[in-house]
C-alpha cells in the first residue's frame, strides 16, 4: 500500500482519495465529492483564516477531484494566495492549480501577473522557473502583455542560470505561439541564435525548440542558425558514446538533441556554404553508418533512440531532395526496416519511404519494394501499419506496377477496416483512372470497386466513370456490355444501378444487337432494381426510360406503360411524379425529331481537375497529396479524358445540356431544370471557356449578347440597385460590366464626406478619352456642393488592364433627397460608351450616432410627435432577419444603436443626428421585426419632416 | 509540440492528465474518453502510434502511447516531434514517477529498464502533486525542457530540500553529492571524458 501516512504526505487528502477509490458506485462516488466540495467551500469562505497547510490540503483535494472529471469553479483565489506566498511549497501548489485549471477571469490573472512579476524580480531560480512555468502553461493573452518583452531579457542575460534560461526560453516559445505580434524581435534575437552554442546542453535542448518555431516564420533573420546548428550535430555525431555524459542514452550521444537539430535544418535549403554543406553530408553519412553497426546493447531503448536520429537524418535527406546518393541509401535503410521485427520501426519505415517515393531520385528504389508491402498490407496485424502500407502502396505507384498495386488494393479492400475503407476506395479510384492504358480495365475496376465496397463508393467515383465513359468513345461499348452483366447479379449496389441506369440509357444501342441484350431486356433488367432503389436513383432511371424510348422505339409502349402506372404518376414525391408525367407527355407528343433532338447524346465532359483527387485532398488536408501527385495527375488525367468537377446528375445530365444547347420550350426547359441540375457547374463551365473564343453554349451567348448591347449602345443605365447597396456601408464595387469596374471607397465627418473612385479597365485594349463627370440634378444643385474632383480631370487614357482613381470632396449644405449622378464617357475599340450612374451618396451618410439613456429617448420621441415629424412603413423581409446582420446594418446607417432601450428585446433602436452645414437633424429610429411574419415595421421621428420621408424610404429596401 | 500528457487506467479512468494547449474542461473530457477508446481497443504488440482522434489536432496529430499493467501513458502530439523521442521521454517519466513517488534515494539514476513495468496506480493518485512536479522540469508548455536524466534529478532533489526544511518534518540529511560521482552504474557510462564541449557534471547543490 502506498504511503497513506507517510510524515510527508497530507492525511486529509489520502483519506479523501481512499474514500473514494473505496465508493461502491458511480453515485456513491459523486455524493462523496460533492460533501467534500462543500466542505472546501465552507472553509474557504469561513471568517478563520487558514494556515497554508490547509489551503494545501483543500487546493490538492480540488486538482483529485477535476482529475476525476468534475468541474471546479472555485478555489482560484485560494490558489494565488498560495503561489504570492514567500514559502516554497505553498508557491508550488499554487502555480500548479493555476496551470491546471486556467481561468481567464481578469481580475485574478491581474492578480497573479503581480505574484509572476514578483518572482521573476526575485533572483531566485527555483521561484523563477516556477514563474516561468506557469507563463509557459497558461500562456494567455493577458501574460503575453505583461511579459513578452520581460522574458527575453532574462533569456540572454549574462548571469541567468541555465536552469532559469531553459525555462525562459520554452516560455517565450510559447508566449510567441500564442501571440505572435507581442514578441517583438530585436537585438536579443540573434544572441538567441547563440544559444546554440551554449555550453549547457540542457539550455540548447530549450533553445532549440524556440529557434525552430521563430526560424519557421522568419527564415531570413534566424539564417545564420544553419551553420551553428550543423557544427553542434557533427560535434555530436562524432563524438563517442561516453563525450556526451549525462545526455549520452543508451550508448547514443544526445539522441533528443540530435532529433531536434535535423528537425531545425528541415526549416531550410540546403545549405550554400560548400563547407558547411560537406560537413552535414559527412553528418548525415555517419548516422547512416551508424545504422549498419552492431547495435551496442540489446535494450530497446538503445535502438529507438539510434532509430529516431536515424529517421530525422532521413526525413532531412528527403526535404533536401539532392543528394540521390544519400536518398538511395535511405530508402535501402529504410528497406531494412520494413521487414524488422519491431512493429514501431515497420510503421515509420512505411510512413518515411512514402515520402521517398515522391523523390525522382529514389522512387525507382522505393518500387522495388513492393511485394514487400504488399505483404504487409496483407499480414500485418495493426491496422495503422496497414494504412500506411495502403499509403505507401499508393504513392509508389506509377505506370508499370499500377494493374498489380490496383489488383492487391481491390482485394484488400475485401476485408479492410471500416474506417479506412472510403479512402481506399477513392485511392484506387484515383489510380485506376491515372495509370489507365486501356479503358476496358478502368470500367472493369470501378464496377469492381462498387460491387466490392458499394457503401463507400461516393457520387465523385461514380460520376467519374461517367464522365470518362462519356468522354471515351473506344470504351463505351464495353461498359454497356459489362454493366449490363453486372446487372444480373441477384442483388447489386445502388450505386451499380446508377453506373447501369446512366449508361445504358445513354449506350445501351451499343449492345442492342446481341438478342441476350435486346431493348427489352435491358429494359427490364433495369427495372427489376426499380422497386429496391432511393428517390434520386430512381428519378434517374426515369430519365434513363426516356432515353430508352428515343434509343428503341419499339420499347416506347412497354415504357409508357410503366410510366402511365399510378405508382409513377400519381407518386407521392414530387420529383418522380413531375418527371414521370412529363416524360410520359413528351414522348407522346414529341415527334421522334424533336425526342432525338432534346435527348441527343451528351456531350463531352469538360477537363478539369478531378473530382475525387480533389475530395481525397479535402479528406486529408491540403498538403497531404504531394505537389508532384498532383501536377502528375494534371498532366495524366489531361492526356488520358477530361476530367469535370461536375457529376452527371441523376437525369438532368443529357437533358439541361441539351436545353442549354438546343433551347426547347420553356416548359419543358423548366422540367429539366426543376431537378437538381448542376447550374454551378454550368456556370463552372462557362468561366473555364476562354475568354473570346467562340461560346460553347447557349447561357454563354445569352450573356455576351448581354453584355455587348449594354456598353455598345450609348445607353445611361442607372444602377439602381448597385446604389441601395451603399446605404449601410461605404466600400466595394459600385458597378460592373464586360469592360468596366468602378470600386468605391468613402469616408464622412460631420458634413463632410471623401469619396474614392477607381475605374478599373477590365479588357487588354486601352480606353481613349476617357472623361467623367458629376452632377447635381434638381434640387440637389445647392445642397451639395463642391462635388469637387481634385485631380483636374482623370487621365484620358486607361491602359488595358488599368486602373486610375479620383477623389471627390463633398459637402452636405442640407438635407436631400436625390444622388448625385456620375456620367463617365470613354472610347472603347472606336465606340463610344456612356455611362450614367448613380453615386451612393445619401443623407444618412452625415449621421453622428447619439447614445442616449431609455428616459432620454422616449422623452426626445415624444417630443418629435407631430404627424408630419414621423415615417413609417410595414414591409416584407427581403435578407436574413439574423439578428448579427441586422445590427451589422443597422450600424453601417451611421446611427448608434441604443441597447436596453425598447422593453421588446427583439426590436431595435436608433440614434443619430444628421449634420448639415446650417442644421442639425436629430432623428430617432426604431425597427420592430416579426420574425413568424417574416415582416418588419419601421418608425423614424426626425426633427425634419423631409428627413423621415427619405430615410424611410431608403431603409426600406435594406432589410 | 505535445498538446496533452494523458495517463489512464485500464478502465480509462484518468490518473494524470495535463494539457498543454487550452481546452475547456468538457473539451478536456472528451478528450479523455476518445483517446481512450482509441487506445484501449488495440492489442498489446501493436506499434506504438497512431493517428490521433478528431478532437485535437485533425491530421497533424498523433497519439504515442505505452501500456504497462494497468496504465496507458499517451502522448497526444503534433507532426513536430519524433515518434521514437517521445517513446522514450515516456519511459523517461515513467521511471521518475516511479522513483519519486516511492521516495526511494533519488541521488542516482539506475537503469532504467527494470522500473518501467510497475509503475502504481496508487503511487500516481496519491503523489498527485509530486507527479505533477516532475513532469515540470521533463516538459513546459507542451516542449520538452531537459533529457538529461542526472540534471533532472538535481532538479528535483532541490525541490525536495526546500521541502523539507520548510515542512520541519524530519529533516532528512542532506544527500551526499559525492555519492553520485562515485556511483557505479552499470548502464550508463560515467567515466567523465569532455571533448570539445564542457559539460558540467550535474552538481546537485546550486544554492
Amino acid at each position: 500500500m502506498p504511503a497513506v501516512s507517510k510524515g510527508d504526505g497530507m492525511r486529509g487528502l489520502a483519506v479523501f482519495i481512499s474514500d473514494i477509490r473505496n465508493c461502491k458506485s458511480k453515485e456513491a462516488e459523486i455524493k462523496r465529492i460533492n460533501k467534500e466540495l462543500a466542505n472546501i467551500r465552507s472553509k474557504f469562505k469561513g471568517d478563520k483564516a487558514l494556515d497554508g497547510y490547509s489551503k494545501k490540503k483543500y487546493v490538492c483535494k480540488l486538482l483529485f477531484i477535476f482529475l476525476l472529471g468534475h468541474d471546479i469553479d472555485f478555489g482560484h483565489m485560494e490558489a494565488v494566495n498560495l503561489l504570492s506566498s514567500n514559502k516554497y511549497t505553498e508557491k508550488q501548489i499554487g502555480y500548479l492549480f493555476i496551470s491546471v485549471l486556467v481561468n481567464s477571469n481578469s481580475e485574478l490573472i491581474r492578480l497573479i501577473n503581480n505574484a509572476i512579476k514578483n518572482d521573476l524580480s526575485s533572483r531566485n531560480p527555483t521561484f523563477m522557473c516556477l514563474a516561468l512555468h506557469c507563463i509557459a502553461n497558461v500562456g494567455s493573452r493577458e501574460m503575453a502583455e505583461a511579459f513578452a518583452s520581460e522574458i527575453p531579457r532574462i533569456l540572454v542575460a549574462g548571469d541567468t542560470m541555465d536552469s532559469v534560461k531553459q525555462s525562459a526560453a520554452l516560455c517565450l516559445l510559447r508566449l510567441y505561439k500564442t501571440s505572435p505580434d507581442l514578441v517583438l524581435m530585436g537585438e536579443w534575437t540573434s544572441r538567441v541564435v547563440h544559444l546554440l552554442n551554449d555550453q549547457h546542453m540542457g539550455v540548447v535542448t530549450a533553445a532549440i525548440s524556440l529557434i525552430t518555431c521563430l526560424s519557421q516564420k522568419n527564415p531570413d533573420e534566424f539564417k545564420t542558425c544553419v551553420s551553428l546548428a550543423v557544427s553542434r550535430l557533427s560535434r555530436i555525431v562524432s563524438s563517442a558514446s561516453t563525450d556526451l555524459q549525462d545526455y549520452t542514452y543508451y550508448f547514443v550521444p544526445a539522441p533528443w538533441l540530435s532529433c531536434k537539430l535535423l528537425r531545425l535544418l528541415q526549416c531550410y535549403p540546403p545549405p550554400e556554404d560548400g563547407a558547411v554543406k560537406g560537413r552535414l553530408v559527412e553528418c548525415l553519412e555517419t548516422i547512416l553508418n551508424k545504422a549498419q553497426e552492431p547495435p551496442k546493447s540489446k535494450k530497446v531503448q538503445h535502438s529507438n533512440a539510434k532509430n529516431a536520429i536515424l529517421f530525422e537524418a532521413i526525413s532531412l535527406i528527403i526535404h533536401y531532395d539532392s543528394e540521390p546518393n544519400l536518398l538511395v541509401r535511405a530508402c535501402n535503410q529504410l528497406g531494412q526496416f520494413l521487414q524488422h521485427r519491431e512493429t514501431n520501426l515497420r510503421y515509420l519505415a512505411l510512413e518515411s519511404m512514402c515520402t521517398l517515393a515522391s523523390s525522382e531520385f529514389s522512387h525507382e528504389a522505393v518500387k522495388t519494394h513492393i511485394e514487400t508491402v504488399i505483404n504487409a498490407l496483407k499480414t500485418e496485424r495493426d491496422v495503422s501499419v496497414r494504412q500506411r502500407a495502403a499509403d505507401l502502396l499508393y504513392a509508389m505507384c506509377d505506370r508499370s506496377n499500377a494493374k498489380q498495386i490496383v489488383a492487391e488494393m481491390l482485394s484488400y479492400l475485401e476485408t479492410a477496416d471500416y474506417s479506412i475503407r472510403e479512402e481506399m476506395v477513392l485511392k484506387v479510384a484515383i489510380l485506376a483512372e491515372k495509370y489507365a492504358v486501356d479503358y476496358s480495365w478502368y470500367v472493369d475496376t470501378i464496377l469492381n470497386l462498387i460491387r466490392i465496397a458499394g457503401d463507400y463508393v461516393s457520387e465523385e467515383v461514380w460520376y467519374r466513370v461517367i464522365q470518362i465513359v462519356i468522354n471515351r468513345d473506344d470504351v463505351q461499348g464495353y461498359a454497356a456490355k459489362t454493366v449490363f452483366e453486372a446487372l444480373q447479379a441477384p442483388a447489386c449496389h445502388e450505386n451499380m444501378v446508377k453506373v447501369g441506369g446512366y449508361i445504358l440509357g445513354e449506350f445501351g444501342n451499343l449492345i442492342a444487337g446481341d438478342p441476350r441484350s435486346s431493348p427489352l431486356v435491358q429494359f427490364n433488367l433495369l427495372h427489376s432494381k426499380f422497386h429496391l432503389c432511393s428517390v434520386p436513383t430512381r428519378a434517374l432511371l426515369l430519365s434513363a426510360y426516356i432515353k430508352f424510348i428515343n434509343l428503341f422505339p419499339e420499347t416506347k409502349a412497354t415504357i409508357q406503360e410503366v410510366l402511365r402506372c399510378d405508382s409513377q404518376i400519381r407518386n407521392s414525391d414530387v420529383e418522380l411524379q413531375q418527371r414521370a408525367v412529363e416524360y410520359l407527355k413528351l414522348s407522346s407528343i414529341a415527334s421522334t425529331d424533336v425526342l432525338a433532338t432534346v435527348l441527343e447524346e451528351m456531350p463531352p465532359f469538360p477537363e478539369r481537375e478531378s473530382s475525387i483527387l480533389a475530395k481525397l485532398k479535402k479528406k486529408k488536408g491540403p498538403g497531404a497529396v504531394s505537389v508532384t501527385e498532383l501536377e502528375d495527375s494534371k498532366r495524366e488525367g489531361g492526356e488520358l479524358n477530361g476530367g469535370g468537377d461536375r457529376g452527371p446528375d441523376t437525369s438532368a445530365m443529357s437533358a439541361s445540356n441539351a436545353v442549354s444547347r438546343h433551347s426547347v420550350t420553356s416548359n419543358l426547359s423548366y422540367v429539366f431544370q426543376s431537378t437538381p441540375s448542376p447550374s454551378a457547374d454550368l456556370l463552372g463551365i462557362r468561366s473555364s471557356a476562354p475568354a473570346g473564343t467562340a461560346p460553347a453554349s447557349a447561357g454563354n451567348l445569352l450573356v455576351d449578347v448581354f453584355s455587348e448591347a449594354g456598353p455598345a449602345a450609348p445607353s445611361a443605365a442607372v444602377n439602381d440597385d448597385g446604389f441601395l447597396r451603399f446605404v449601410c456601408k461605404n466600400n466595394g464595387v459600385l458597378f460592373e460590366n464586360q469592360l468596366l469596374q468602378i470600386g468605391i471607397k468613402s469616408e464622412y465627418r460631420q458634413n463632410l464626406g471623401r469619396m474614392y473612385l477607381f475605374y478599373g479597365n477590365k479588357t487588354s485594349v486601352q480606353f481613349a478619352s476617357f472623361t467623367t463627370s458629376v452632377s447635381c440634378p434638381g434640387e440637389l444643385q445647392s445642397h451639395i456642393l463642391s462635388l469637387n474632383v481634385q485631380t483636374k480631370q482623370v487621365e484620358p487614357l486607361v491602359e488595358g488592364g488599368a486602373q486610375i482613381q479620383q477623389v471627390l470632396n463633398i459637402e452636405c449644405l442640407t438635407d436631400f433627397s436625390d444622388a448625385p449622378l456620375l456620367n463617365i464617357k470613354f472610347r472603347y475599340g472606336g465606340a463610344l460608351q456612356n455611362l450614367t450612374l448613380k453615386l451612393p451618396v445619401t443623407i444618412n451618410k452625415f449621421f453622428q450616432p447619439t447614445e442616449m439613456s431609455s428616459h432620454d429617448f422616449f422623452q426626445r420621441w415624444k417630443q418629435l410627435s407631430q404627424p408630419q415629424q414621423e415615417a413609417q412603413k410595414i414591409f416584407k423581409a427581403n435578407h436574413s432577419m439574423d439578428t448579427e446582420v441586422l445590427k451589422a446594418k443597422l450600424l453601417g446607417l451611421g446611427t448608434a444603436l441604443l441597447d436596453n432601450v425598447d422593453p421588446n428585446p427583439e426590436n431595435y433602436v436608433c440614434a443619430g443626428v444628421i449634420q448639415t452645414k446650417g442644421q442639425q437633424v436629430g432623428c430617432l429610429l426604431r425597427l420592430e421585426p416579426n420574425a413568424q411574419a417574416q415582416m418588419y415595421r419601421l418608425t423614424l421621428r426626425c426633427s425634419k419632416d423631409s428627413v423621415s420621408r427619405r430615410l424611410c424610404e431608403l431603409l426600406a429596401e435594406q432589410f | 509540440m505535445i498538446k496533452a500528457i494523458l495517463i489512464f487506467n485500464n478502465h480509462g479512468k484518468p490518473r494524470l492528465i495535463r494539457f498543454y494547449q487550452y481546452f475547456a474542461e468538457d473539451m478536456q473530457q472528451q478528450i479523455i474518453r476518445e483517446t481512450f477508446h482509441l487506445v484501449s481497443k488495440r492489442d498489446d504488440n501493436v506499434c506504438n502510434f497512431l493517428e490521433g482522434g478528431s478532437l485535437i489536432g485533425g491530421s497533424d496529430y498523433k497519439l504515442i502511447y505505452r501500456h504497462y499493467a494497468t496504465l496507458y501513458f499517451v502522448f497526444c502530439v503534433d507532426s513536430s516531434e519524433s515518434e521514437l523521442g517521445i517513446l522514450d521521454l515516456i519511459q523517461v517519466c515513467c521511471y521518475f514517477f516511479k522513483m519519486l513517488c516511492r521516495k526511494k534515494q533519488m541521488v542516482f539514476v539506475e537503469t532504467l529498464d527494470k522500473c518501467f513495468e510497475n509503475v502504481c496506480e496508487l503511487d500516481l493518485i496519491f503523489h498527485m502533486d509530486r507527479v505533477h512536479y516532475i513532469l515540470q522540469e521533463v516538459v513546459m508548455g507542451g516542449m520538452v525542457l531537459e533529457t538529461n536524466m542526472n540534471e533532472i534529478v538535481a532538479q528535483v532533489e532541490v525541490q525536495n530540500r526546500m521541502e523539507k526544511s520548510e515542512g520541519g518534518l524530519s529533516a532528512a540529511p542532506a544527500r551526499a553529492v559525492s555519492a553520485v560521482k562515485n556511483m557505479n552504474l552499470p548502464e550508463i557510462p560515467r567515466n567523465i571524458n569532455i571533448g570539445d564541449i564542457n559539460i558540467k557534471v550535474p552538481s546537485l547543490s546550486p544554492f
